[in-house]
């Protein structure tokens, strides 16, 4: 049997996606009506009138739409997602405003018309009249508590959440040495290169409804619609086309969108799709990552870390529909590899006049891993230790795992490690970046008069978080597999990979195998794609249930070729007599024989009809225990997250004339178990990092005191570009999960997730200026080279 | 109000289409939506992000910052006119396969044909001349190490060619 788990494939989607024949949201719906939106141009207002006449007699118009407009269920605030019992005070949009808006973005009416020009139109004549209301832009000011988001909300807080291990009180107050510092790091946002957008179709006749969203959750983006809708979920079916990235902001639903283009489709009984543009991304989807964090950490003379204590402030926005999933991350993967003897994370999540806040790429890791590698670095640089020794004498051991860190994860469940070799991934990216020799490199470099530095940040990531997933494998006469899966796929090569599994499985061609996801005419129970979750969760799930097709195809087969299951293999799509090629049944013929017939419809039918030699009359044509078909649907339910690990390292040269940072090399060592798929999980690394590097230099949302977010569109919020990114060399430990059949980990985020902690060490160590604001631009390096206090200290390289 | 329409001629592909649109008309949608060729991407609708990219006589340009009837009478080349007329892939959709040069693919096709443009220029750009050509370009998911693979291998792969 050709090996094809674990193998660099070429993937499957591109023959599609090169050649133009992809199918994306707004390549659907051709004639669809279009709708577009007013949106509020105030982050904090009364809306008192809106006037819709002066576009009434614009041709083309079709229907203008208010939140008085809206009845039943669809007129209640958005569902709170994921609730929590510390979220005492969360707060979610109505699907329009309904008197009150509390961001520049929010939606206030929906216009539909022949095509999104007129729409676009019809929106910009609508006049609203708004009483401004005094924005609370920013962390600082929302903890200052003077103005309110939510005036029912006297502290502008959410949620305060707390988790703690230890006696960290007692731990700081024994500990030989403390470093107490605050830090900051800044909004940016997944920032996918198509936006949202949803197309819905009615069909009168049938009562039901069928909407495609560019979204991460197709299953319950149908729950979500069917509840506000009032429709059964059988009568409505969403599908999650090519989406063109997700990166997390396409997780969040139901989008306001995503419940009035359908409610449009079934009044008017016609098309209609919207499509989000670019502008509307910035102020009326999601950004992530601002929290202000305070750190106290307490340490031993050998830079053993003792106690940690850190308090963090969480900007969520100006509601909380996804909860507080992000501080929860951060609050327990900010302990990393590490295992201090004491923890505490307290954190307000905090209410402000700006766009929501919702998993980003990392969702609240790249946070903590700030917070965590910073502490190292600060502790290195008191003891005069170099920072990867430090790090190492903190690592949990190989022999510790499964290592329970004592808190509860993002999932409910446990925080404990399921494997990992975390000293190991140390050796390996020392030895990958060339760590012990980098003073030689420092050296030389100051010889030419080239100021570098070096800098490192390791992390863990819990992956495949439940409740569940499942897979559907059915083998056609034909002898083609279908499968299918719930969840959705935004580039990540699930096509591709799930094909690899099952083939393998199976023994199959890879070539035989067609996978479906994220539509819920095939598939009608998933959870989504997020938490770097697919692999394991519906990688798994489609495994067993390409196994228990196996059984079945080796258990139809024994009897036909009458010998004993044992003796028989699967090879490319052959089930044979081990050692006898003569004796094989290809699996399209199990597949006819599976099904039990009374018409032969077609030559290969007529096997398995009630005439045909093998019936046996003394048997039922179907067990007891059996069912037709050669087919199984199974589901992966893990009892906890499985978890990943990595360490970057970056080597930057800074311009001491422009301050500007030029990454010289970025190193990685990345551990996700077993690889199906060896070149996706490289292009998983590569797009993290490159947002890594974004997120770490140039990427941030800048709201002005008014709450105008100044630099909405790809002008002036700096992605970066191939000129931007290093070239980016990476290594592979594989540390398989005890917790999965197929002891995979999950990869999608982690790339993303020590890039600012990693960027910030190494420019640290090339200025000697204290780092503690992320992104870290030019400007902020020129301020810091004159003002840094610490520097003299530290002495300047 | 009604709005003023003019009637163009794009030869897209080497087809040629006449058909009325309104003057406001961005080329991008008329391709996507007149011509109904899907494969070209808008992305950001004010020039940046590079996915709407197509070839007007031969050149590159940013199919969201032309207007429909500013472009009557040229020949358009998108994403769709690139393989040969057999359905052989161009050596920049071959080798963006190969390199693992694309994720969701939404971006991928203004990279293409703004590579397979350069490529007629330059047969053989070095790593620095293949960072230049695709510096225009947005990508979100790949971090463009492995477009930059692509363009050298397409490269490679249009010269075994001839």
């Amino acid at each position: 049997m050709t090996q094809i788990f674990g193998e660099p494939i070429t993937r499957r989607e591109d023959a599609r996606l090169t050649t133009g024949r992809g199918r994306f949201l707004d390549d659907l719906g051709r004639h669809a009506l279009a709708a577009a939106f007013v949106r509020s141009p105030h982050a904090h207002a009364r809306v008192r009138e809106i006037d819709v006449t002066a576009p009434l007699d614009v041709e083309g118009l079709i229907g203008i739409y208010t939140y008085d407009d809206l009845d039943g269920p669809l007129a209640e605030p958005l569902p709170l997602l994921i609730p929590h019992p510390t979220l005492t005070a969360g707060r979610t949009a109505y699907p329009l405003a309904n008197g009150i808006v509390r961001h520049v973005g929010e939606p206030i009416a929906m216009v539909v018309a022949t095509d999104r020009y007129v729409a676009e139109d019809v929106a910009g004549l609508i006049e609203v009249t708004y009483e401004p209301l005094p924005p609370v832009v920013g962390l600082t000011a929302s903890r200052d508590g003077d103005l309110l988001v939510h005036d029912d909300l006297p502290d502008n807080v959410a949620a305060h959440l707390m988790q703690q291990t230890g006696d960290v009180d007692a731990e700081l107050a024994a500990a030989p040495n403390t470093v107490t510092f605050t830090q900051t790091i800044e909004r940016s946002a997944s920032m996918p290169l198509e936006g949202r957008g949803v197309y819905a179709r009615w069909d009168a006749q049938d009562d039901s409804l069928r909407v495609y969203s560019s979204t991460q959750t197709s299953t319950s983006v149908r729950a979500a619609i069917a509840a506000k809708l009032e429709l059964s979920p059988g009568k409505v079916e969403v599908i999650a086309p090519d989406v063109g990235g997700g990166f997390g902001v396409k997780i969040v639903h139901p989008w306001p969108e995503e419940l009035l283009i359908p409610w449009a489709a079934r009044l008017l009984d016609r098309e209609v799709k919207w499509v989000e543009d670019r502008r509307e991304h910035f102020i009326s989807s999601a950004h992530e990552r601002g929290q202000i964090q305070d750190i106290t950490a307490g340490y031993d003379d050998e830079g053993r870390l003792l106690a940690l204590d850190v308090r963090i402030w969480h900007d969520h926005g100006a509601y909380t529909p996804y909860g507080i999933i992000v501080p929860i991350i951060t609050s327990t993967q900010l302990l990393g590899p590490y295992k201090p003897r004491a923890y505490r994370c307290a954190i307000d999540s905090m209410y402000t006049n700006t766009v929501i806040v919702t998993p980003y790429r990392g969702a609240g890791r790249p946070q903590g891993c700030f917070a965590m590698e910073r502490t190292m670095d600060r502790i290195a640089d008191a003891l005069g230790l170099d920072r990867a020794v430090v790090r190492e004498r903190n690592l949990i051991q190989p022999d510790e795992f499964p290592y329970d860190q004592g808190l509860t994860f993002q999932d409910g469940r446990p925080l404990i490690y399921d494997s990992g070799d975390y000293p190991e991934s140390l050796r390996m990216i020392r030895e990958l970046v060339g760590w012990d020799d980098f003073e030689t490199v420092r050296s030389q470099a100051a010889a030419e008069g080239r100021t570098v530095g070096i800098g490192m940040a390791c992390y863990v990531e819990g992956t495949g978080v439940g409740p569940y997933e499942g897979g559907h494998v059915q083998v056609e006469n034909s002898g083609r597999v279908l499968v299918s899966t719930g969840l959705t796929s935004q580039g990540q090569g699930h096509e591709t990979v799930f094909a690899q599994i099952v083939a393998q499985e199976l023994g199959v061609p890879l070539d035989d195998v067609v996978v479906t996801t994220g539509d819920t005419r095939r598939f009608g129970y998933a959870v989504g794609t997020f938490a770097s979750r697919a692999a394991v969760m519906s990688g798994n799930a489609v495994a067993l249930a390409a196994r228990n097709v196996r059984a079945k195809a080796l258990r139809i087969a024994a009897d036909a070729l009458e010998c004993s299951v044992d003796d028989l293999d699967i090879i490319d799509g052959v089930v044979q007599v081990k050692g006898d090629p003569s004796a094989a049944m290809a699996l399209s013929t199990v597949a006819v024989l599976s099904n039990p017939l009374r018409y032969a419809f077609d030559n290969a039918a007529r096997a398995a009809t009630q005439f045909a030699p093998r019936a046996d009359p003394l048997r039922a044509p179907v067990d007891e225990d059996d069912e037709p078909g050669l087919e199984n649907r199974d589901y992966y339910s893990p009892i906890r997250s499985t978890f990943a690990s990595g360490m970057h390292s970056a080597v930057v040269e800074i311009d001491r004339d422009t301050c500007e940072t030029k990454i010289l090399r970025y190193a990685v060592v990345h551990d996700c178990g077993n690889l199906i798929n060896p070149m996706i999980v490289e292009g998983q690394i590569h797009g993290g990092v490159a947002q890594g590097v974004g997120g770490a230099l140039y990427e941030v949302m800048h709201y002005d005191e008014h709450g105008q977010l100044l630099n909405a569109s790809f002008m002036d919020f700096l992605m970066p570009y191939a000129t931007e990114i290093p070239h980016i060399e990476t290594a592979h430990l594989q540390t398989p999960s005890p917790l999965n059949p197929l002891g995979i980990k999950g990869a999608g985020e982690a790339g993303v997730i020590p890039g600012s902690a990693c960027l910030a060490s190494a420019i640290e160590d090339a200025l000697g200026v204290r780092i503690s604001a992320m992104p870290v631009s030019p400007s902020d390096l020129f301020e810091l080279l004159a003002t840094d206090p610490e520097r003299t200290r530290r002495g300047s390289r | 109000m009604s709005e003023q329409h003019r009637s163009v001629t794009l030869t897209v592909n080497g087809r040629t289409h006449q058909f009325d649109v309104p003057v406001r008309r961005l080329l991008s949608d008329a391709i996507r939506h007149d011509v109904g060729l899907t494969g070209t991407h808008v992305g950001c609708e004010h020039g940046v992000c590079g996915a709407c990219t197509v070839l007007m006589d031969g050149r590159p340009v940013r199919s969201c910052l032309l207007f429909a009837v500013s472009a009557d009478g040229a020949a358009i080349t998108t994403v769709e006119g690139l393989a040969a007329a057999d359905g052989t892939r161009h050596p920049v959709q071959q080798a963006f396969t190969e390199c693992h040069a694309l994720q969701c693919g939404f971006c991928t096709p203004g990279f293409l044909t703004t590579i397979a443009a350069a490529l007629e220029d330059n047969s053989h750009p070095s790593e620095e001349q293949a960072e230049e050509i695709i510096s225009g370009n947005l990508c979100r998911c790949t971090g463009y190490q492995n477009i930059k693979a692509a363009v050298l291998r397409a490269a490679e792969l249009k010269r075994a060619a001839g």
